[in-house]
């Protein structure tokens, strides 16, 4: 069998195999309940580490970087 | 280190004063003089360096920014450089006086059109890709850059690969490969600088304190990897003579074609789409206040993209030699696409679920609800494209030429220029930009010289395709292809005035970020403080 004809039916039968369960697998993989938590945190993520947490333990009632916490919650949509 | 330094570049200045004096052909004697001349420079610079006492310590506790403040500064500036070009190069269209005699053939349309998509894409595009990707893996990982002084090298690197491109253009180096058309030396240079930048970006992911790889830089780097690897493979060549800068492809025929477009639309599909996306998944929720309406949408949308967008390329070769599996397949895929583009243009919309009222008041988050407004249209109207008949009315004809300007223009200029108006304040330490009526100013430019473009494009290119396609009752065509120039003249003059007002509000956003500039002292970000006893947020 020639390199191409080889190639082919490799690539139009186990290889379409594989990246579609891939695939398939990354899209439940993205619906786990049990990643919810791992999903929130990391949607959190571009508000933190901005404000350096060295100025500001988190445990004064006006801290920004806790503010911004608490004001996210509740908008979730994970 | 330094003595290693000063070998390399020796030898890399003598080889260009080599290269000078041997060279076949002018672009390759310029290009060789200019690397001669920086060689030197940095070999003289090196050494006065080399054996003195080191100088005070870098701080490593605060973010690396000194180089995505050059980013944005180079940004702004090559955004000017092509936006002026693709104005010129409009009015040439329009008015071919503008090919001036005195000029030829360095100023021709020919050699200044690839000049221009090369410097709104990898110029402007590029450079505000790798100022927001190292801005925003540092944020999400809580870590400086990794590699030091490498970041710089990426910068600067990637400038000089700007220059020796461009400059080959007008000299006449090309290899005749659309958004590829560097010749060989500088492929391997921007190899070299790309690889460099993976390393850098990789690294600080590696080091990153944050458990989670943020899903903005799950883009950048799918960005990074493609363009890497298209790169690779479209631009397999050999070179002529080491001493000129021509060089033969490969592959020859369809399958050279069908490489070129695999890389074409892969260049759209990861330079163009997922670094912007990167962009949109950090700077939207940043500047709404809110986090991404779905994380679950986002890795959906991630994956599937990566998935569709790299079988596209087809659709660029209907009714050619390419065979019609080939070409179907990639309409299929195309069309499938519309999904996880529309799925990401939602998600990034729907972030404002709540923060409606910012449309009215902040004009900076008009312009990315506006540049995601236009992604969602370009992306719909880009598979209606690829579908076999439609391509048959609009190949070749000013059609294409209208849809890629609102993708970019639309999308890549307004979430860029968005980007630009957060970044400027924060990296100098302003509280806000100089002015916010001159934003609006640009906003509405913008806007309507993408609408003055686009319109244009439309009606001139149906019209076009419909003249070359119209025969009388005997079958015979009707028109020559001179009538349906001399029809496009006035939405050829309609289209150079949407560039004019684009280039405006470009040059207005110049003047602001240069007032929010003058003056200011660079912003020093600190890290976040390695606190042993916090518990990493899980």
């Amino acid at each position: 069998m020639e390199t191409y004809s080889l190639l082919r039916e490799f690539a139009d039968s186990w290889v379409l195999l594989a990246m579609f369960g891939f695939f398939l697998g990354a899209a439940i993989w993205a619906f786990l309940p049990s990643q919810n938590s791992a999903r929130e945190d990391a949607s959190q993520i571009p508000f933190r580490n901005d404000i350096p947490p060295s100025k500001c333990a988190g445990t004064c009632a006006d801290c920004a970087s806790k503010a911004v916490d608490d004001k996210m919650k509740g908008l979730r949509n994970v | 280190m330094n003595y290693a330094k000063l070998i390399i570049l020796g030898l890399v200045a003598l080889f260009a004063a080599i290269a000078t004096n041997w060279g076949h052909d002018l672009a390759y004697r310029v290009h060789a003089f200019l690397i001669l001349v920086i060689a030197s420079g940095l070999f003289i610079w090196t050494l006065r360096r080399t054996d003195e006492p080191p100088s005070a310590p870098i701080n490593g506790d605060i973010y690396f920014d000194g180089v995505i403040r050059a980013g944005v500064i180079a940004t702004a500036f090559w955004g000017i450089a092509g936006f002026l070009v693709g104005t010129f190069i409009a009015f040439q269209l329009a008015f071919p006086a503008l090919n001036f005699d005195w000029g030829q053939p360095f100023t021709n349309f020919g050699r200044l059109r690839p000049l221009h998509t090369s410097a709104v894409i990898f110029a402007f595009g590029g450079n505000a890709l790798i100022a927001t990707s190292l801005y925003v893996v540092q944020r999400t990982s809580a870590a400086r850059l990794w590699g030091g002084n490498t970041a710089w090298f990426v910068f600067w690197g990637y400038q000089l690969f700007i220059v020796l491109a461009a400059t080959g253009y007008l000299l006449g180096a090309t290899q005749s490969k659309e958004y590829a058309e560097p010749e060989w030396y500088v492929d391997i240079w921007l190899t070299i600088v790309w690889l460099a930048y993976l390393a850098v970006f990789l690294g600080t992911i590696f080091k990153r304190r944050e458990k989670h790889i943020y899903v903005a830089n799950w883009f950048f780097l799918s960005f990074i990897i493609t363009v890497a690897m298209l790169h690779l493979v479209n631009n397999i060549s050999i070179p002529v003579s080491i001493w000129g800068s021509k060089s033969v492809q490969i592959f020859s025929g369809v399958q050279d074609a069908m490489t070129q477009w695999w890389y074409g639309h892969n260049a759209v599909g990861f330079f163009l789409t997922a670094g912007f996306l990167g962009m949109m998944y950090y700077f939207v929720p940043k500047q709404a206040g809110r986090p991404v309406y779905s994380y679950k949408l986002s890795i959906i949308h991630f994956w599937a993209l990566i998935f569709l967008y790299i079988w596209a390329g087809p659709h660029h070769l209907h009714y050619t030699a390419l065979p019609d599996w080939a070409s179907t397949l990639g309409m299929v895929f195309s069309i499938i696409l519309w999904m996880p583009s529309w799925g990401g243009m939602i998600n990034g919309l729907m972030t404002l679920q709540g923060a409606w009222d910012k449309l009215r008041t902040d004009p900076i988050m008009r312009m990315f609800v506006l540049s995601l407004g236009f992604y969602g249209m370009s992306t719909f109207e880009g598979p209606m494209m690829s579908i076999r008949a439609v391509n048959s009315l609009s190949h070749y004809t000013d059609w294409t030429i209208g849809h890629v300007h609102s993708g970019a223009l639309g999308w890549n200029g307004m979430i860029t220029f968005a980007c630009i108006y957060f970044l400027t304040p924060k990296l100098w330490g302003r509280a806000k930009m100089y002015s916010e009526s001159a934003i609006n100013w640009h906003f509405w430019l913008a806007t309507l010289g993408i609408v003055l473009y686009a319109a244009s494009m439309w009606v001139t290119g149906i019209m076009e395709g419909l003249m070359w396609r119209e025969v009388d009752d005997q079958g015979f065509l009707v028109n020559s292809f001179a009538d349906t120039v001399s029809a496009k003249f006035p939405m050829y003059v309609v289209r150079g005035l949407g560039g004019v007002l684009f280039l405006s509000g470009a040059l207005i956003m110049c003047w602001n970020m240069w007032m929010t500039i003058r003056g200011a002292k660079p912003a020093n970000a600190p890290l976040p403080a390695r606190n042993p006893n916090a518990v990493p947020a899980e």
